[in-house]
């Protein structure tokens, strides 16, 4: 499903990933650690598509439809609703049965009761849960989640165990995180980027 | 390697000969223009500096062209080091154009001249491509931003001559015209060597400058390898 | 069409935006106004009346840049254009929604300056007005692209400027025209020509200027 070879990625003159190869197949679940800097947003932002390789190449076999992309930005707008933004989202992925999907979503993620605040006023962890709504609306086949537990406290943290839980053998996973205790066990490949 | 230096090499010779030819025949060989006298052979060199540059900025966009269709990275540097080219060619059309008016009419900017204003508003285009590219860490964005730039820069040629010309109707004409010079069989030669010439001067700026530029970035990798 | 419906949700998105924010409109009305203000104190009195519909072309341009520029502010600011690039429409729907908003913008800035500029200076005639509708076309067009490829500069407000002046005097010896020569027609072709070219260009660009 992924397939890397000799990718590297630099900005200006900073070199940020160099002659990285890797393969993700289907079903598996890739966990990428690594320092502050080392990469691993970078990583997961070139198999997005959001960057372009400087070096190499990186290939993933699915439409853009496919993806959902955890960054470390929740990727809504702040002065729209909660509803409002995962209403935009769920129009542009073509989402079916939109309403009763984004209604579910927000339950799960203790947000409904929230759903039409200004997402400005939500606090950090409020806002990452958002985001993990966002990302799981479409129902990707791949996810790619960076840092999914920062921000969130114990009782949310279990929210994206289950998440990861459910998701681990029916879809495929690539997980970029500092602290990968939770993450470990259900992984089938790692990578630690320098 | 050697062949590749051959080619530069052979290219300024071929340059620098047509330079020499092209500027003896237009001082010495050229008829004298009736009206304007002497003064009027500055148009062997104005008016071909004038479209070595159009070839210059439409050179650029032609590589921009092929860096958003085959988003090979090398087309950045070809496409940008073309504008340049074309940039500094423009101010010379500027200038040239200016000792001309100053010769002419004894004004050193004339917004009758539509070639002149034409370059004026070009100048202060692709001066903003500069701005564009400075500000913009390099890499893949910038290669995009800037190639999209340089399409709308030829885009903005034909419009803009016809907004010129289209704008003298409610600018109030300035007395100074200046009529097309009838070009007779002679002028026409002198005018075409000195035209290739000046596309013989770009060429081998432009090779020179990108590899000159691509030795650069080369030098930059091996630099990264050993760290 | 799925485009278009994707379009009607980021319009719909944008004019929610702007109506929230509440900040530019109000700016672009009253700069407009302003700007007409200043410029009476700096015509001699005996100005032409085409010194005057110059300067009322140099006031709606200076109000587009002000409005434009805050075009992206909410997708800049926490990099939300990314999620909208990494969504499977097609990346001109977002050009086109954008560029439908600022539209809409210079459609109700212009609703105050051209009255405005009727009272200070002379009396508005079809030609002005068509010819500023069809220069909106254009500016909108050319201006949100522009305004895209700025916020992904590190001079942002600085940029746009130098970006877009060149580009729009076309659009201002074609608005100047159409009011002043004797056959509007030609001039309000040529702004159509300019708008065509233009609106092509952006549309089928906009792609490489928001992904990489």
């Amino acid at each position: 499903m992924i397939q890397a070879r000799d990718l590297g990625r630099r900005f200006g003159s900073k070199r940020v990933l160099r002659d990285l190869d890797l393969e993700v197949r289907a079903g598996e679940l890739l966990l990428v650690t690594g320092p502050n800097g080392s990469g691993k947003s970078t990583l997961l932002s070139l198999m997005a598509g959001l960057l372009v390789p400087t070096e190499g190449e990186i290939e993933v076999d699915l439409p853009r439809g496919g993806i959902g992309y955890l960054a470390h930005e929740p990727l809504v707008y702040k002065e729209l609703s909660a509803l409002e933004n995962l209403d935009l989202y769920g129009r542009l992925y073509h989402v079916a049965e939109r309403r009763e999907t984004i209604g579910a979503l927000l339950e799960r993620f203790g947000l409904w009761e929230a759903r039409h605040e200004r997402v400005g006023s939500f606090s950090r962890g409020m806002q990452q849960r958002l985001a993990l709504c966002r990302v799981l609306l479409h129902g990707p086949e791949l996810l790619l989640l960076d840092e999914p537990y920062s921000g969130l406290d114990a009782s949310a943290r279990t929210l994206v165990d289950d998440v990861l839980a459910e998701a681990a053998g029916s879809r495929t996973l690539v997980v970029a995180s500092h602290e990968p205790e939770h993450v470990r066990p259900l992984a089938t490949q790692a990578l630690a980027l320098a | 390697m050697s062949l590749r230096n051959n080619r530069a090499v052979l290219l300024a010779a071929a340059a620098s000969v047509l330079l020499v030819a092209g500027l003896a025949l237009a001082l010495f060989w050229a008829p004298e223009d009736a009206d304007q006298g002497f003064s009027q052979r500055i148009f062997y060199i104005h008016v071909p500096i004038a479209l070595t540059a159009y070839s210059g900025f439409g050179w650029g966009a032609w590589k921009a062209l092929r860096l958003l269709w085959t988003r090979e990275s090398r087309y950045d540097l070809e496409s940008y080091t073309a504008v340049h080219m074309g940039v500094i060619f423009g101010i010379l059309t500027l200038v040239t154009g200016s000792i001309w008016a100053k010769i002419s009419w004894g004004v050193w900017w004339t917004w009758s001249e539509r070639q002149l204003t034409l370059f004026l508003v070009l100048f202060l285009f692709y001066c903003a491509y500069f701005m564009l590219r400075f500000s913009v860490e390099s890499g893949p964005r910038r290669a995009n931003l800037s190639a999209v730039y340089a399409l709308f820069g030829v885009a903005l040629i034909p419009v803009s001559f016809l907004a010129i010309r289209l704008a003298e109707n409610f600018i109030h004409p300035v007395v100074f015209t200046r009529d097309g010079p009838q070009m007779s069989g002679s002028m026409f030669f002198v005018f075409c060597v000195c035209l290739a010439a000046m596309l013989g001067l770009f060429a081998s700026l432009y090779t020179n400058e990108l590899t000159g530029k691509r030795l650069d970035a080369r030098l930059h990798e091996l630099r990264e390898a050993l760290e | 069409m799925t485009y278009f419906a994707d379009v009607a949700a980021l319009a719909r998105k944008d004019i929610l935006l702007q109506l929230r924010s509440r900040d530019t409109l109000p700016a672009m009305l009253l700069f407009v106004v302003s700007a007409l203000v200043v410029f009476h104190f700096s015509l001699p009195s005996d100005a032409s009346e085409t010194a005057s519909t110059g300067l009322l072309w140099i006031a709606l341009l200076f109000t587009a840049l002000l409005g434009l520029g805050r075009a992206f502010t909410a997708e800049r600011e926490q990099r939300v254009l990314d999620g909208l690039v990494l969504a499977p429409c097609d990346r001109s729907a977002i050009w086109l929604a954008k560029s439908l908003g600022v539209l809409a913008f210079l459609g109700v800035a212009e609703a105050v300056a051209l009255p405005a500029y009727a009272l200070f200076f002379e009396p508005v005639g079809w030609e002005l007005v068509a010819a500023v509708l069809l220069a909106d076309l254009g500016l909108a067009a050319v201006g949100t692209l522009l305004a895209a490829m700025a916020a992904a500069s590190r001079a942002r407000e600085l940029l746009l400027p130098l970006l877009f002046l060149p580009l729009v005097i076309p659009v201002v010896v074609g608005g100047v025209g159409a009011t002043v020569a004797d056959d509007p027609g030609r001039y309000l072709g040529f702004l159509a020509l300019y708008d065509l070219i233009f609106a092509i260009l952006s549309w089928a660009s906009f792609e490489y200027v928001v992904a990489e």
